[in-house]
């Protein structure tokens, strides 16, 4: 019960650890980073100017032997949204934060020489500024050369997408294999590298571990956690199989997937980048198909993509990257988008970011829908190097929407649109409109009543029930990303009440408190109602809820389907 | 008369990809698991042309029919 504040003053050269501030205390991930960036980022102030702060927070049950617990909450004002953003991912670092006690890390402050670049170097009861010469570097390198000696090591790091602070730039994550998972979206790696941070690393030690008010109690509700997510058909067997790509072909029977820039719900090409390919391809060509981001995942929904001479290619090669840089660019050669997706992990930028905009590049004329070789020279070469065509698709699709003169651009509040087309998937565009991070998926997934009939049925073509949907969606994720839960444990807690018993009474034995699952809701809530303060106070209203206005007039086939949300209808969200 | 079948996932194994079957009028979506040997139960997603089967349970000439365990992803 001994976790503190871990924090960096670049502006003073100085780190240091504080105690947790009372009404932080309860809070962990999602629901921490946001409360630290509405209490001491300047709503105003300029992304990537000294006045923002970076804070990464594990989970409030990272580190624990519980299942799927291991995903680390980065948070800042986004220099793609210009508002309040949290990522999260997995990999070995939330862990290692959560067994040293450290409840959040602040980077604060901008350098004075702008010639020296540092990285944080922190373990149980020490933060260190330290000068470093991997500033250049890529991902994978920085991330050897900083494993040297201990493979268990934590790293958090940026590429060069970041240290050029491109607005789409993410930070990387280690894995347990050394590979990368991403805090892909916003743009936070920009943010990391306005302050000249290219690393944070976590030394471990074997005797941390997290403290548990009542291990016997934890240990029977970790139990039946895990025991749920096994019994459910997704977590226990769909998932892990054929991982997330799956959905190509669901949202494309569905026509709900997203082609050629928004343009269509249905991609030709689906059956070559589809999940059951890949499947296929990962087994005959010596790879793996199920692979954790994360040790104590029992999903492991991920997996290793080799190449056609079976060589490793890349991993966490996830749906969202596939229909962004595939479909949604008109390109079906799957080899092509892995050998992509490896190089965008190694130069730190979003996948999904960067796959919108070359689509919209792609509208524009600057390159062929279809072109493979295209996309490929654009992030090896461009963005890599810094061209101004790199410069303008690493800030994001509306930034190249607004060079190139394009109105189909598919944003809201500055963010990219996932892999769903809303007007053939209503709740997840509720979901994009609505949400204070932009458009994200992830906030609120939908797609689970709309098209996967998990948690009951709602017809994604019709207008009923989604805001409620939504809604409940949005609450419950935000309860979820403050316990530093993997998002796809909701499949087991939407169908299973045993799920979210176990949930509250894993938080209840670790830190001896007594609540209810309405208590959690409640949080969720409070944490979602505190991010929408902060756009607020940041400029944001009611108008920035909304889609661009081509869903409102272009038909999406097959179904040809308009979003016809009226305004009120949207603004109702927030009754709660 | 004549529907195209499309399976997917695991359902493709031992059975086909896609198919198109004749069969009687009235044939329902349901018939077509029995048919097919698919548990309705282990069937997550039935679309026919793109829509959820649970709008038109029952088939007509050149129905479309997409079988999906249970699955997701994001």
């Amino acid at each position: 019960m001994n976790d503190k504040i871990y924090r960096a003053d670049l502006s003073k050269m100085k780190a240091w650890i504080e105690d947790i501030p009372e009404n932080w205390k309860s809070l962990g991930g999602r629901g921490l980073t946001s409360a630290v960036v509405a209490s001491e980022v300047e709503p105003l102030c300029h992304p990537l100017g000294k006045n923002n702060k970076i804070v990464f927070a594990p989970g409030l049950l990272s580190g624990t032997t519980a299942a799927n617990t291991g995903r680390l909450s980065a948070g800042a004002k986004s220099p793609l949204t210009k508002g309040i953003k949290e990522s999260n991912s997995g990999g070995t670092s939330a862990q290692l934060f959560a067994r040293a006690g450290i409840k959040a890390l602040i980077i604060e402050g901008l350098p004075e020489n702008k010639d020296e670049f540092y990285g944080i170097r922190i373990k149980k009861d020490s933060i260190e500024i330290e000068k470093t010469n991997l500033w250049g570097k890529g991902n994978f390198e920085t991330i050897e050369a900083l494993s040297k000696g201990n493979e268990k090591r934590g790293v958090i790091s940026i590429g060069v997408a970041g240290e050029m602070k491109m607005a789409a730039a993410n930070i990387s994550v280690k894995d347990p294999q050394g590979k990368i998972r991403s805090l892909g979206r916003g743009g936070l790696g920009a943010v990391m590298g306005s302050k000249h941070i290219k690393y944070v690393v976590v030394e471990p030690s074997e005797n941390d571990q997290v403290h548990i008010e009542d291990p016997e109690k934890f240990k029977e509700a970790a139990r039946k956690f895990a025991k749920a997510l096994m019994a459910h058909p997704v977590s226990g067997e769909g998932l892990p199989t054929y991982g997330t790509n799956i959905l190509t072909n669901v949202l494309h029977e569905a026509g709900g997937l997203p082609t050629r820039n928004f343009s269509s719900g249905n991609f030709e090409g689906h059956d070559k980048i589809s999940g059951e390919t890949m499947h296929d391809l990962i087994e005959e060509r010596g790879g793996k198909v199920r692979h954790g981001c994360h040790a104590g995942c029992v999903i492991q929904c991920s997996q290793v993509y080799n190449d056609k001479d079976g060589n490793y290619l890349t991993s966490g090669f996830e749906y969202e990257t596939i229909w962004a840089t595939g479909a949604n660019c008109g390109i079906s050669d799957l080899d092509s988008l892995a050998y992509a997706d490896n190089l965008m992990d190694d130069i730190g930028i979003d996948t999904i970011e960067t796959g919108a905009a070359v689509a919209v590049a792609m509208e524009a004329g600057v390159l062929e829908f279809g072109d493979s070789k295209g996309f490929v020279k654009i992030v090896e070469q461009d963005i890599k190097n810094g061209t101004p065509l790199g410069r303008i698709i690493g800030a994001g699709a509306e930034v190249t929407g607004k060079v190139f003169g394009v109105t189909r651009v598919p944003v809201v509040k500055g963010q990219a649109l996932p892999a769903y087309d809303p007007r053939a998937v209503k709740g997840i565009g509720i979901t994009y409109a609505t949400s204070p991070m932009g458009a994200d998926h992830t906030a609120g997934y939908s797609v689970t009543s709309n098209i996967l009939s998990v948690g009951g049925f709602i017809d994604p073509l019709k207008k009923e029930g989604q805001i409620e949907l939504s809604r409940n969606l949005q609450i419950a994720t935000a309860s979820l990303d403050t316990a530093g839960l993997c998002i796809f444990t909701a499949f087991a807690i939407l169908d299973n009440p045993q799920a979210m018993e176990a949930i509250v009474d894993m938080l209840n034995a670790k830190s001896g408190s007594s609540i209810t699952g309405d208590d959690v809701m409640s949080l969720g809530a409070s944490v979602l109602k505190m991010e929408r303060e902060f756009n607020k106070r940041a400029g944001f209203n009611e108008k920035d809820d909304r889609l661009p206005e081509f869903f409102s007039l272009e038909k999406c086939p097959p179904h040809n389907v308009i979003w016809d949300f009226t305004d009120e209808e949207i603004d109702s969200f927030w009754n709660f | 008369m004549k529907i195209r079948v499309k399976l997917f996932a695991q359902f493709r194994k031992n059975r086909f990809k896609e198919k198109e079957m004749e069969v009687s009028e009235d044939t329902s979506v349901s018939d077509i698991l029995k048919l097919l040997e698919i548990d309705e139960k282990e069937a997550g997603i039935i679309f026919v042309n793109g829509r959820h089967f649970e709008n038109k349970p029952v088939l007509e000439n050149g129905d479309q029919v997409s079988i999906f365990p249970v699955v997701g992803g994001g």
